[in-house]
């Protein structure tokens, strides 16, 4: 298997064979009181910036980020080359970075999302290296096993003391949690602060400027609308709206229901919708929540509110709303991406009941494919899909069956990305289908009304609707590896013919 | 017993993503509307994507009902026309008159299709001859009442509390009663107005409305909801009934439940109830 | 059969196919746009040629705007715009 640049070649064999990784502890302490630079290249000279560095960001301004950019035209400026980009993400904003793929600046980048040109572009083949996707925790344990070494991490922070202690709830472009740069401090060799909001007191403490090298300060980090990610608000549509109810019918009748009960939800439609009816579910049965967790919207922050859980942990801000209330609610916690689902931690996802999920594709052996779409392109990646489908005791995937004629049930998927043995149900609007190892949830629910089908019969009549699709064809040669959460190589991502 | 109404959604003919969606969302009854979600132009068009549609798809758990056009309108031959040669279960027909109902009776009879007819009332006229019309044909089930249009006819303000229908209601539904057919109500058009759907919803069952007209999916669970016998119904019913087989084994003819003296119109009802409850599977207890 | 005018049928919605059909003189010609193309384009444009054949249309050149419309809603678009064409203009 040709892999340019990439040489891990362990290969996933299941969920119960995880690999063991070393971890090493991050130890910086850098307590100077000379941080401050006043311009990005007086940063990049004492940095040394030369070709081959592996530079890391995070993505918590999402689509309104302007820091990457920033930070990569300077270098691509200088005429360096051969850079490996660690970002948490990457988003349409970030179509700059095409060019310099193709002009060699930019040759290798690790995220566990892609979406836009960028994803495009790797799709097509452009990047000299292969793309290499993970998952959140994952990206923790890359760096803890210095299986990737960042040499310099930038890290866009809304606010910041002279000593580069920051927090995301503070300043005009706050974003909430910075659950994904705790990493990046931590374990770069250099860490370059960049803010819109240079303080000289603190409030609040998110991540200490011992991690922290430089502070650059900017006119501005970013545009806080662009943290609004896609949908966040609950579907009309009331294909979306059944396809909910019957997933809240499902949790219900699981018996995780009860007192302690701890949730995750995504931020798309048909997922908001089910929030939105466990809610009404919880708040019926006089039922008291531990947490919930993951990418937080207005909607868990209200069922905070309502004092349906104890707790929410939170990684990732997904709209202005949640910024807000992890400023006001003390029981509304930060926590690094480590904390929340690294493999080599005592995580959050561990501890979860239900977790609802969607799905670009899902299998007749229940494994989902968020990372391409149907016919092959990138345009996204697993994020904290396969973290929190491992540590969740209920996994439900929700989907309608076909949309506007795209099935999302295949034999096989084109890229696996969530194995099968961690996805207990899928819900969609014409049955309830139960992955056939959850003997004790079939039995469970066997006694409902429920209209339980099998996978195989969803598909049957789906295919009967759409006909059989084309088979997609691709070469082989690889432009993106797929890493599991230890690790070891779940799947490819070929170039399409 | 007779099909359960408790909920009839309209589906515009002309759309497609409705149309093959129809059975996803659990109303009792769907009604294809031909008629006024169809604009003229698009009368032709409507009329083949129902074929084709209805010649495809299989609607296991819902009634197919076809709402055709009015009878003095062309659009209702050509409508009569390709539902000859389609299986449904019935007709809705809009401003239904003593003079409709007999031409479309007329026409199912001469081309022995097995369809039955559910006039929509919606003009003065309509109301005050409704126990003609109803007896006109013994394939009539019943009727809907169409408030909006009503409301033109009458010349007053269609609104949310509907005091302007309220005679219309009664006397439709007394009408219905008498003649032992089914009466479903006017359609409550505010899509966005949760509370006031269920309110509504429930003057009407309480008038005596089997059912009730649907116009967005997401009504359906509120008006269900309504029209489902509750919990306590459901086992106040199988005590009368317990008590009824006691009092049958004891040889004894009158009983009583709670005190009060359970007579023949009780225990029909009671029947009814679980009648209702073991077609729609309510009332089972199982862990939860 | 030949249809006497241009013709269309369908809409620009999620679910449906937008269909022309123009009279010419030499044969069938199928031009289509779809969401689905890849994995659904054949099927599409068979669907089309049969429902031309059954009826015996033998020269005419269709424009189709697939937004994943299932079959038997392309063929009654079809027949939609034929029945349309084969009025007199």
């Amino acid at each position: 298997m040709k892999t340019k640049g990439y040489n891990n070649k362990k290969m996933f064999s299941g969920v119960s064979n995880c690999l063991n990784t070393k971890k090493i502890i991050p130890s910086k302490n850098n307590q100077s009181s000379n941080k401050v630079r006043d311009n990005i290249n007086t940063v990049l000279d004492e940095l040394n910036l030369h070709d081959g560095m592996t530079v890391s960001f995070h993505h918590h301004l999402r689509n309104g980020d302007y820091v990457l950019n920033m930070v990569m035209k300077e270098i691509a400026n200088r005429g360096i080359k051969d850079i490996t980009i660690f970002a948490s993400s990457i988003f349409p904003c970030h179509e700059p970075l095409v060019k310099m793929i193709e002009d060699k600046v930019v040759t290798q980048i690790y995220a566990a999302y892609i979406n836009g040109p960028v994803a495009k572009a790797i799709s097509n083949g452009k990047m000299e290296r292969v793309a290499v996707f993970h998952t959140h925790g994952g990206r923790v344990r890359l760096v803890e096993s210095e299986d990737v070494e960042i040499d310099i991490a930038f890290i866009a922070a809304p606010t910041s003391d002279l000593q580069g202690n920051i927090n995301g709830i503070e300043g005009e472009n706050a974003c909430g949690s910075l659950g994904y740069a705790y990493t990046d401090a931590q374990f770069a060799k250099k860490s370059v602060v960049i803010t819109d909001n240079l303080v000289t007191d603190i409030n609040y403490i998110d991540i200490e400027g011992k991690y922290i090298d430089f502070i650059l300060q900017v006119d501005s980090i970013g545009d806080s609308k662009g943290i609004i990610s896609g949908t966040t608000n609950i579907t009309k549509n009331p294909i979306g709206l059944k396809i909910a109810r019957l997933t809240a019918e499902v949790i219900k009748h699981s018996g995780y229901l009860k007192d302690g009960f701890s949730f995750q939800t995504g931020a798309g439609g048909n997922s908001l919708a089910v929030a939105n009816n466990v809610h009404r579910m919880m708040e019926e049965k006089w039922i008291k929540g531990s947490f919930a967790s993951g990418g937080i919207t207005k909607y868990i922050v209200d069922m905070l509110e309502k004092g349906l859980f104890e707790n929410l942990y939170d990684v990732q801000c997904f709209d202005l709303d949640a910024v807000e209330s992890l400023r006001k609610n003390k029981n509304h916690i930060s926590i690094s991406a480590s904390k929340y689902a690294n493999i080599n931690d005592d995580c959050i996802v561990n501890d979860l009941d239900v977790v609802i999920l969607g799905a670009s594709e899902i299998d007749l052996d229940y494994n989902v494919n968020v990372l391409t779409s149907s016919t092959g392109e990138i345009i996204g990646g697993s994020g904290g899909h396969s973290d929190t489908a491992y540590g969740s005791k209920l996994t439900i995937i929700v989907s309608q069956l076909f949309n506007a004629r795209l099935p999302v049930i295949k034999d096989k998927v084109l890229v696996k990305s969530t194995p099968g043995e961690t996805v207990d149900v899928l819900v969609t609007e014409q049955g309830i289908a139960i992955n056939p190892r959850r003997v004790d949830l079939i039995d469970r629910l066997k006694n409902t009304n429920l209209p339980m089908v099998s996978i195989e019969d969803l598909k049957a009549y789906s295919d009967k609707m759409t006909g059989i699709p084309n088979e997609i064809k691709f070469t082989d040669e690889v432009v993106a590896v797929v890493e599991y959460r230890d690790g070891s190589v779940i799947d490819y991502v070929y170039k399409k013919k | 017993m007779d099909r359960i109404r408790r909920t009839l959604l309209f589906i515009p003919g002309n759309n497609p993503a409705m149309l093959q969606s129809a059975d996803v969302f659990e109303a009792d009854s769907v009604i294809i509307d031909l008629e006024d979600a169809v604009s003229i132009n698009e009368k032709d068009s409507a009329r083949i994507l129902v074929r084709e549609v209805l010649n495809n798809l299989e609607f296991k758990n819902s009634e197919i009902i076809i709402r055709i056009n009015p009878f003095d309108t062309e659009d209702y031959r050509l409508d009569l026309d390709v539902i000859m040669d389609l299986n449904i279960d019935t007709i809705l027909l809009p401003k239904a008159s003593i003079e409709s109902i007999r031409d479309l009776d007329k026409v199912l009879k001469e081309n022995n299709k097995d369809i039955k007819i559910l006039v929509l009332i919606e003009t003065a006229l309509g109301v005050e001859n409704i126990m003609n019309i109803l007896s006109h044909s013994d394939r009539c089930v019943g009727l809907m009442l169409g408030g909006e249009d009503l409301c033109v006819d009458l010349g007053c303000k269609r609104t949310k509390e509907g005091t302007e229908i309220l005679y219309a209601r009664g006397r439709l539904v007394n009408a219905a009663k008498a003649l032992n057919k089914i009466v479903i109500d006017t359609p409550f058009t505010d899509v966005n107005d949760e509370e006031g759907l269920i309110t509504d919803t429930k003057f009407a069952k309480q008038l005596g409305f089997n059912g009730k007209a649907v116009i967005n999916p997401r009504q359906i669970q509120f008006i269900h909801n309504v029209f489902n016998p509750s919990l306590e119904e459901i086992r106040h019913a199988e005590r009368v009934i317990s008590a009824k087989l006691s009092a049958e084994a004891d040889g004894k003819g009158v009983f009583s439940i709670d005190g009060k003296m359970v007579d023949l119109p009780i225990i029909k009802r009671a029947e009814k109830v679980l009648l209702i409850a073991k077609k729609l599977g309510l009332g089972e207890s199982y862990e939860d | 059969m030949k249809l006497k005018r241009p013709s269309k049928a369908g809409t620009y919605e999620s679910n449906d196919v937008y269909i022309m059909l123009f009279p010419v003189d030499d044969g069938i010609k199928i031009e289509l746009e779809s969401v689905v193309y890849e994995l659904f384009g054949d099927t599409i444009k068979n669907v089309i040629l049969t429902t031309l054949h059954e009826n015996n249309i033998e020269n005419v050149h269709v424009k189709a705007i697939d937004k994943g419309a299932l079959d038997f809603t392309i063929k009654a678009r079809v027949l939609t715009a034929i029945k349309r064409g084969l009025v007199n203009g």
